[in-house]
């Protein structure tokens, strides 16, 4: 899904857990994140924790949509 | 004569004995007779089934004017309503190959009829229609016309008739790439054991799964002002408003849903959840954020961080899904983004 | 370790008031049996049923299979660290109830469970069409979380087999077999010159409904752990798990694995076969590089020159199995791996998540999204309507004669990547 958006010149980025498979299918735009059942997520945080790990993974992936780069490249 | 199975059939100048290079240039007609390989292509359907007719076209004419000669060949086909489309072999002849692969294709994908065609392995044509065409394979030159149309004319009754196709070593087709389960003799574990058995003695061996290939795309150009950039949220992690109303499966999924999220702060439960079937729900269904981060996108776009979230967010499941679906929902999903002028992409995944 | 399994060849099963088995007929105590069940008080119902090998019967939702045995010599009864005390498993003597198997039913939380047709289509794609099978349809009491949901229907599951397996204790077995492997240094002392092979076993441990134990101990906490190949044999392993159903292995296939089974017969004769390394699959990405490389620090420590490598579900687990394939092949260990395909519907798409060139020798076991019309059941064991929401059924399926359609990911068994059962693919 994620090369067939980017096809269309718009960048986008993965946030996804397993991100060799996320390599291999050829994401170019990559964060990391937490576990498959929560990627943006962890419950065994405080709300307050919580809430602030996943405003910055966001934020990371935000800022991968504004970065340039020529080559998979992982947010990390 | 009305139980026999329709044939329609196509050749190009040549083979339908108009002439040769120099003839090349004719425009597509149609002729209600059998014409060239036809004749011998009938003769072996053991009159289970019967050619109605005969295109022809130039191959520069068709290769020139690809559009008109296709419309001209698809009105005739929808007109005289064959029941299976056959068209060459076109052995190594590459327009010629590509004239029969274009119509192949076009024919299976607008009519639903099954086609077979043949050619040689290296024929430019081939990979146009090898998975909508069973493609026989034959030699290089017109001199394998004796061996190509027996194996052409067999599979043709096969289709038409309903009857299961064989391997294509047993049938003579090149393979479509379709990934086929059967019923075998001997279980998986005994096979995997024959198999280390080859590997440690060093005989040959075979797998029964060649690796996929993933093709790559260029990385899009990065998003300039991200305060003016409207952001897409995606997932694959088949988070759907409650009572899933478009039915997305909970695992293979065979569509995708868009959800108008204009009006909320967050995908908070249980107003969504997940009906993805492949990973521990309960997280996901407690916080449905914490799979698609809707209220982190909101709060930057209240701050101005970015320009705005997209007044849609899209869904579906990953889970066991092919890639051939996945590669549609993207490209379906894109086009969406592309028209509302969306800048960039989150797809979360799980 | 030296095992020894005594088969009683079970050719029918009956309800009656008491447990036992007469020439091949096992006859279980049905109200006994509920009773049993019934101790734990979190269990509001239990329905008893027999499906036998063609009857037009379908069971659907089915959670696990499990084989019930009974211990007779050395160890525990039962499934040690479980339903028993722990106890070491995988010596002494074990007697099966051969050909007959405990299937519990019901909804769990909705999806992942799977379906048996007991005849025509249907039964050839799964194995336990094959079994003569006693059914357990469990219903829990309200306001049970889905976590103790799964829990409270695996032991029961267990509890059924352990109870009906005592009816083979004083019975004569048809066959006996023998598995005995000793210490790693006596095997090679004894076959110098045969390749030394292990087995890795991948588990899906990814929470509700996609645990593996293994003495009762959630796989999900440790690192990849060597077994003997006897303990799995004497139920040592059970499914906590409901992975999309064609390829989750239940306890039933742990008891009988067939890797290992397939493994055993060549040992001594073309391999030496050493041992088992269990290999919990994680849901982040650092658990998945721990365990591959520790997979393969235990391969290199007990110096084996191949692995066979079987995984369970599809999907991020992939990844999981090509890590393995990758860093073993690096070190020179030659690798055999088990797989099923997600080739969509049609079979034109890629089979796998992930991809790697050192996968030179796979053994598909099918697609799990191909599609199979199975006829209306004359009799439906559980609820034929769950096909709407299990993983591979849809809405609409379900016909309104009865006749349904769905892909194998939905038929427990059918695409087993421990090889349990035939179904492959062919390039077409």
């Amino acid at each position: 899904m994620v090369k067939e958006i980017e096809r269309y010149g718009i960048p986008i980025v993965h946030m996804a857990t397993i991100t060799t498979i996320s390599q291999s299918v050829g994401a170019n735009r990559i964060v990391p994140t937490v576990a498959i059942p929560h990627p943006v997520g962890n419950p065994t945080l405080k709300p307050e924790d919580e809430k602030a790990l996943r405003k910055e993974m966001v934020k990371r992936a935000l800022d991968a949509l504004a970065t340039d780069i020529t080559e998979t490249t992982h947010f990390e | 004569m009305s139980d026999k199975f329709k044939v329609l059939y196509y050749v190009n100048q040549f083979f339908g004995q108009i002439g040769g290079e120099d003839k090349a240039g004719i425009e597509p007609e149609f002729r209600k007779e059998k014409v060239g390989p036809a004749i011998g292509f009938e003769s072996k359907l053991k009159s289970e089934g019967e050619v109605i007719g005969t295109l022809i076209c130039g191959d520069n004419y068709f290769n020139e004017h690809k559009e008109e000669s296709l419309s001209f060949v698809m009105d005739v086909i929808k007109k005289e309503a064959p029941d299976i489309f056959v068209a060459g072999p076109a052995f190594n002849a590459g327009r010629y190959g590509v004239a029969c692969a274009e119509i192949c294709k076009a024919v299976a994908d607008e009519m639903g009829i099954p086609v077979v065609t043949g050619m040689y392995i290296e024929n430019p044509g081939l990979d146009t229609c090898r998975k909508e065409a069973y493609v026989i394979e034959t030699s290089d030159s017109a001199g394998g016309m004796r061996k190509a149309l027996p194996s052409m004319a067999k599979i043709t009754c096969k289709l038409a008739k309903g009857l299961e196709i064989g391997s294509p070593e047993e049938e003579g087709f090149i393979a479509r790439g379709m990934r086929k389960s059967l019923i075998v003799e001997k279980r998986g574990s005994l096979r995997a054991v024959e198999m280390l058995l080859k590997r440690l003695k060093g005989e040959e061996f075979e797998t029964e799964m060649p690796m996929p290939v993933f093709n790559i795309v260029e990385p899009a150009a990065a998003i300039k002002d991200l305060s003016k950039a409207t952001i897409a949220l995606c997932t694959s992690g088949g988070i759907v408003p409650a009572g899933n109303p478009d039915h997305i499966q909970s695992a293979s999924a065979q569509k995708w849903g868009k959800y108008d999220v204009s009006g909320r702060d967050a995908l908070n439960a249980p107003d969504f959840y997940t009906t993805h079937g492949g990973y521990d729900p309960v997280y996901a269904n407690e916080i449905p954020d914490r799979v698609a981060p809707l209220d982190i996108l909101k709060e930057f776009e209240k701050e101005g961080y970015i320009g705005k979230v997209n007044n849609y967010f899209y869904t579906t499941t990953g889970t066991g899904t092919s890639v051939a679906n996945a590669v549609k929902f993207g490209t379906e999903i894109g086009k969406e983004l592309k028209e509302a002028g969306v800048d960039g992409v989150i797809l979360t995944s799980t | 370790m030296k095992l020894e399994i005594g088969r009683i060849f079970i050719k029918d099963i009956q309800l009656g008031s008491e447990t036992s088995v007469k020439s091949g007929v096992l006859t279980v105590d049905e109200s006994g049996l509920i009773a049993k069940l019934k101790e734990d008080e979190r269990i509001k119902d239990v329905k008893i049923d027999v499906a036998r090998p063609g009857e037009k019967v379908r069971i659907i939702p089915v959670k696990d299979v499990i084989e019930p045995r009974v211990k007779i010599e050395g160890g525990l009864n039962g499934f040690p660290g479980v339903t028993a005390k722990p106890a070491q498993c995988g010596e002494g003597r074990t007697q099966v109830l051969y050909g007959a198997a405990v299937v519990t039913v019901g909804d769990i939380v909705g999806f992942q469970e799977g379906v048996i047709d007991m005849w025509g289509e249907g039964a050839k794609w799964t194995p336990f069409s094959q079994t003569y099978n006693l059914t357990v349809d469990i219903n829990v009491i309200d306001g049970i979380d889905p976590h103790t949901h799964e829990e409270i229907v695996r032991i029961a599951g267990l509890r059924a087999a352990e109870f009906i397996g005592q009816a083979g204790k004083d019975v004569t077995p048809d066959e006996v077999l023998t598995f005995e492997i000793g210490s790693v240094f006596e095997e090679t002392a004894k076959y110098p010159n045969l390749p030394k092979v292990l087995y890795a076993e991948m588990m899906i441990t990814q929470g509700l409904l996609h645990d593996t134990y293994i003495y009762g101990v959630n796989a999900q906490t440790i690192l990849p752990a060597v077994l003997h190949p006897n303990e799995e044999l004497d139920s040592a392993v059970i499914s906590g798990n409901c992975v999309a159903a064609c390829d989750k292995i239940t306890t039933y296939q742990h008891q009988n694995n067939s890797v290992i089974l397939d493994l055993y017969a060549e040992h001594g004769k073309e391999i030496n076969f050493m041992g088992c390394i269990m290999a919990p699959e994680h849901t982040t990405l650092a658990g998945k590089f721990r365990v591959s490389d520790y997979t393969v620090k235990l391969a290199k420590l007990l110096g084996a020159d191949a692995v066979v490598v079987s995984e369970e579900g599809y999907g991020n687990p992939d990844s999981d199995l090509l890590m393995i394939c990758k860093k073993c092949e690096k070190a020179g260990i030659k690798t055999v791996l088990i797989t099923d395909e997600c080739a969509g519907r049609d079979g034109m798409s890629q089979p796998l998540a992930d991809t790697a060139v050192e996968a030179v020798a796979v053994v598909s076991t099918g697609n799990v999204s191909h599609v199979i019309t199975v006829e209306p059941a004359e009799k439906v064991i559980g609820k034929a309507e769950s096909i709407a929401v299990l993983a591979g059924g849809w809405d609409g399926a379900l016909a309104e004669d009865g006749t349904f359609q769905c892909e194998l990911n939905a038929v427990i068994g059918s695409t087993s990547e421990i090889g349990f059962h035939n179904v492959t693919c062919r390039l077409y």
